[in-house]
């Protein structure tokens, strides 16, 4: 295997890493808010790292540069897309939890927090 | 086949069983026509992995585009007028199933019944496609040797335009259809959506240019490659639904000029059906040395009228105008 080649495995392997890391945030955080930094941060650098090994492998200019634009327009709507998400989220009534919230929770309920 | 592609083949055909349950069985409606949207995308990279992009193409755009934004947009209708939602928050929370326990303990035996016919009828089915796949070549040496007098150099866009046209000719008549009954249906006012956000706007500013330009790109491309009129419209429909989302109302008033753009892709292709049966006696029967440039003028104005009738699907009109 040529160097290209264990670069483009590599970043492949890095790229399954923060998928994987995306959706254990998407499944364990405790709301709305930081569901979304989980999923926008991590998965938007997954897929750069996803075209940097396919790219490695493309062959050809212009197939690489069409998948850095796909790259980029992938960047512009998922954060436009986190925004909105979190904007609705806010004018439905939810709130962040912090440590307050959680506190206040657990003195609330009966029995052990 | 290798064991990778049949190992991710299998992973696809399991993702796509396990999505479709669990759209049909979430209780929370929101949740539901977000897991359809996924399957919609699990479905275009099924549909690529048969080597059929065309479809694939088609099917990202409209049934995980299109339909997705028609599905949120009926949810935010029943929202609306939903007068009893219990007050917990969450968009999605608020609609009230559509069934209650009760309905769903009764019933086991019929549900049995059911789930072995579908499996039975699934595996005659899968027998049935998989002897097809086998012992023929179906159309395809056909299609292939009638290539040079169709006009285009692409066997799918052949077969839609030219040796199947009539087909299409029924199936944009049904859109228009569809159309007809949503607007005769729809007597309120345009859908509330809320005042967009500057990030949305920005976005779609930055994003009409593009998709426009994607969305010409992908009809001139139907000629040679995958493309084509409905998924050039289908993106243009996008690009139209993003446009009024973002605040900014794409489409005039729904006057004559509307009205003559939604039904200029029915009417060209009528019109050229005509044409070629006094030219050659048959329907549809183009003139072989002007087929292509008919099959272009033909794409055109059909990607105009689709897009514009999957925007007013979702858009709709203001009461008052469908007069």
């Amino acid at each position: 295997m040529t160097l290209i080649d264990v670069v483009s495995l590599a970043s492949l392997v890095a790229c399954a890493g923060f998928f994987l890391a995306g959706t254990v945030g998407l499944l364990r955080f405790p709301d709305v808010y930081t569901r979304l930094h989980a999923l926008t941060k991590a998965d938007n650098l997954g897929l750069g790292l996803m075209v940097l090994g396919v790219a490695l492998q493309a062959g050809s200019w212009a197939v690489a540069l069409k998948l850095a634009l796909i790259w980029l327009l992938v960047l512009a709507a998922s954060t436009a897309v986190s925004h909105l998400v979190a904007r609705a989220a806010l004018r439905a009534g939810i709130l962040p939890v912090t440590e307050v919230s959680l506190a206040r929770d657990a003195s609330c309920q009966p029995g052990p927090p | 086949m290798t064991m990778i592609a049949l190992a991710f083949d299998g992973l696809l055909a399991l993702t796509l069983i396990v999505l479709a349950w669990r759209t049909l069985a979430s209780p929370d409606l929101h949740q539901a026509v977000v897991l359809l949207v996924a399957f919609g995308l699990q479905l275009s990279l099924a549909w690529v992995r048969l080597d059929a992009p065309d479809i694939a193409l088609a099917e990202a755009a409209i049934g995980a585009g299109i339909t997705g934004v028609l599905l949120m947009g009926a949810l935010g209708q029943l929202a609306d007028s939903a007068d009893s939602a219990p007050s917990t928050p969450g968009p999605g929370a608020a609609i009230v199933p559509l069934q209650d326990e009760s309905q769903r303990q009764h019933g086991t035996g019929p549900r049995v019944l059911l789930l072995l016919l579908t499996l039975m009828f699934a595996a005659a089915l899968g027998t049935a496609v998989w002897q097809v796949m086998v012992s023929s070549d179906g159309l395809l040496p056909a299609v292939q040797a009638q290539m040079p007098a169709s006009g285009v150099a692409h066997p799918v866009t052949a077969v839609l335009l030219n040796f199947r046209a009539y087909d299409t000719l029924l199936e944009m008549a049904v859109l228009m259809l569809a159309l007809l009954g949503v607007l005769a249906l729809s007597r309120t006012a345009n859908p509330s959506w809320p005042e967009p956000s500057p990030v949305l706007t920005a976005l779609a500013r930055g994003l009409l240019p593009l998709v426009t330009l994607v969305a010409a790109y992908l009809l001139w491309r139907g000629s040679h490659a995958p493309g084509g009129a409905f998924q050039a419209g289908a993106v243009l429909a996008g690009a139209l639904v993003l446009a009024n989302l973002a605040g900014a109302p794409a489409l005039p008033a729904y006057g004559a000029l509307l009205r003559s753009a939604v039904a200029l892709g029915l009417a060209v292709f009528v019109g050229v059906a005509l044409v070629a049966m006094s030219l050659e006696g048959a329907l549809l029967e183009y003139p072989s040395a002007i087929a292509g440039g008919l099959i272009l003028l033909i794409e055109a104005s059909l990607t105009l009228s689709i897009a514009l009738v999957l925007t007013l699907l979702v858009t709709g009109v203001r009461a008052g105008e469908t007069s």
